[in-house]
């Protein structure tokens, strides 16, 4: 843990130094950019919330004083390697396509008893607010570390809500006529600097799925998908969905199916 | 007679057959894309002031593109140019032009509106045109998106005839008017510019004096 962390401190002393040297011309950013990433990739702060993770899943908590090692994401209780690469999927006893965030919270009210609003209060992180769900879901996120994202959609509700997915990713309006696919429905395109990846593509979804939950460089912090979809509605200048909302596990189920096949390389980090 | 329908319905199918081996690829959604609207729109708070919740409203234009994914037919197309060209309205003293400092200000400014509980804007923050997110502009901006074409040498290229003036106010206020579906939002038409401040960033394009047209 004490190792893992000097790592992560090293690493981010690297990263400032690179970041420091990016040069504005476009190859050479990308370039640096890449450095950057390598040079973080052994020291990503994502580490210790995984470390964390780790923790909260084996610990008994809450009403019901029970750990989290029973909890179904997928592939049976307590099987978690390759469970995140897996989601989201249908789960017969809720009826519903769940996501590794819903799944999660659901165990958290039905194994250990926490009422869902409560759970969910803190569902990501603010300077000096800690986000249990943050840590939890970058911990199930590295166990699918290098397995390939696999969401076939073949059972009639998954492929119901990769359409409704898809349906949200063409979806123009607000003042500024945007949608999802504005920005990423074409290849080699950049916004300023950032280059944008085509997420109707197997390579574009893929590049874009495999490293979530990720650590952003540019927020201090690991963002969930939840997260990071939700934040792009806010940037296409919409209101904000509800965390857990069907809509942005629709999107969800939309890419990662379009990504399936791709390896995971998780936790990740991001500008 | 009775052959002349069959005939009539061969001849049918002989024309609906190529036509629909051509036909669009689905709209988004297929069959549940009707479900799905009622899904995204049931997502959020319903305590969201109506403002923010208007921001989900779609007009015909936004509605239509998204069912062709972006890419009507061109008779659809027209029809969309055709209905935003009347959308465009023109600063009261018809002067088209600005200053082109305030243009270049307004170019690089990609805050404002930002709504929610999350990060939102605070009140009062400029709402720029955020040119540079998709476009190049001035040379020595180096930060430039690529989403749209390069506008540098605006008019260095183009001249600075009456009527490139207005194509570039046009554009800038409705671009639906020439580009059914593109990428680049209706400032003027969606109220995120001021007509005024459409003829800033017109002046940013067209001045000669204009970094775009200098170096």
């Amino acid at each position: 843990m004490i190792q893992r962390f000097i790592r992560t401190l090293v690493g981010m002393a690297v990263a400032t130094a690179v970041i420091g040297s990016v040069s504005a011309q476009d190859s050479k950013v990308a370039d640096e950019l890449a450095k950057y990433r390598e040079a973080l990739a052994d020291g990503n702060p994502a580490d210790l919330l995984e470390v964390k993770g780790e923790g909260l899943w084996a610990e008994k908590r809450g009403p019901k004083n029970a750990s989290l090692e029973q909890c179904d994401l997928g592939l049976g209780p307590g099987k978690l390697d390759g469970a995140y690469a897996q989601l989201p999927k249908y789960f017969k006893d809720t009826n519903k396509v769940m996501d590794v965030e819903s799944r999660l919270v659901h165990c958290m009210v039905s194994l250990q008893g926490f009422k869902q609003e409560e759970v969910t209060k803190q569902w990501f992180s603010r300077p000096g607010k800690e986000s249990d769900i943050e840590a939890l879901v970058t911990f199930i996120g590295a166990k699918s570390n290098g397995k390939p994202i696999n969401v076939p959609a073949t059972h009639p509700e998954e492929a119901k809500m990769a359409k409704m997915g898809e349906y949200i990713f063409y979806r123009r309006s607000g003042p500024q006529d945007f949608s999802c696919s504005i920005c990423h429905g074409q290849e080699g395109k950049r916004i300023r600097l950032q280059e944008l990846g085509n997420l109707t593509t197997k390579d574009g979804a893929g590049f874009a799925m495999k490293t979530w939950p990720s650590y952003r460089v540019s927020q201090g912090a690991v963002w969930t998908m939840q997260r990071r979809l939700i934040d792009c509605m806010r940037q296409a200048r919409w209101p904000e969905p509800n965390y857990l909302a069907d809509s942005i596990i629709a999107l969800e189920t939309y890419l990662q199916k379009t990504a399936t096949g791709t390896v995971m390389e998780t936790p990740g980090i991001k500008r | 007679m009775k052959l002349k329908i069959a005939l009539f319905g061969l001849l049918t199918a002989a024309i609906a057959i190529p036509a629909l081996a051509q036909k669009a690829p689905e709209a988004p959604g297929g069959k549940y894309a009707k479900e799905a609207e009622q899904m995204f729109r049931s997502s959020f708070r319903t305590d969201n002031p109506k403002y923010w919740m208007s921001r989900l409203d779609q007009d015909d234009t936004m509605k239509t593109c998204g069912t062709y994914r972006d890419n009507p037919p061109r008779k659809v197309g027209e029809q969309i140019e055709k209905a935003n060209r009347t959308t465009i309205r023109y600063p009261v003293d018809g002067k088209l032009i600005g200053d082109w400092k305030e243009g270049e200000k307004l170019a690089a400014v990609g805050t404002g509106g930002h709504i929610g509980f999350i990060q939102p804007d605070p009140a009062g923050r400029v709402r720029g045109g955020n040119c540079y997110a998709c476009h190049e502009l001035a040379k020595k901006e180096l930060a430039y998106g690529t989403i749209g074409p390069s506008l540098h040498n605006f008019s260095k290229l183009r001249g600075t005839s009456d009527d490139i003036i207005k194509y570039a106010y046009d554009k800038i206020y409705n671009s639906n008017a020439f580009s059914a579906c593109t990428n680049m939002p209706r400032f003027g038409l969606l109220n995120w510019l001021t007509p005024e401040q459409i003829t800033h960033i017109v002046a940013f394009l067209v001045d000669p004096e204009s970094p775009v047209n200098k170096d």
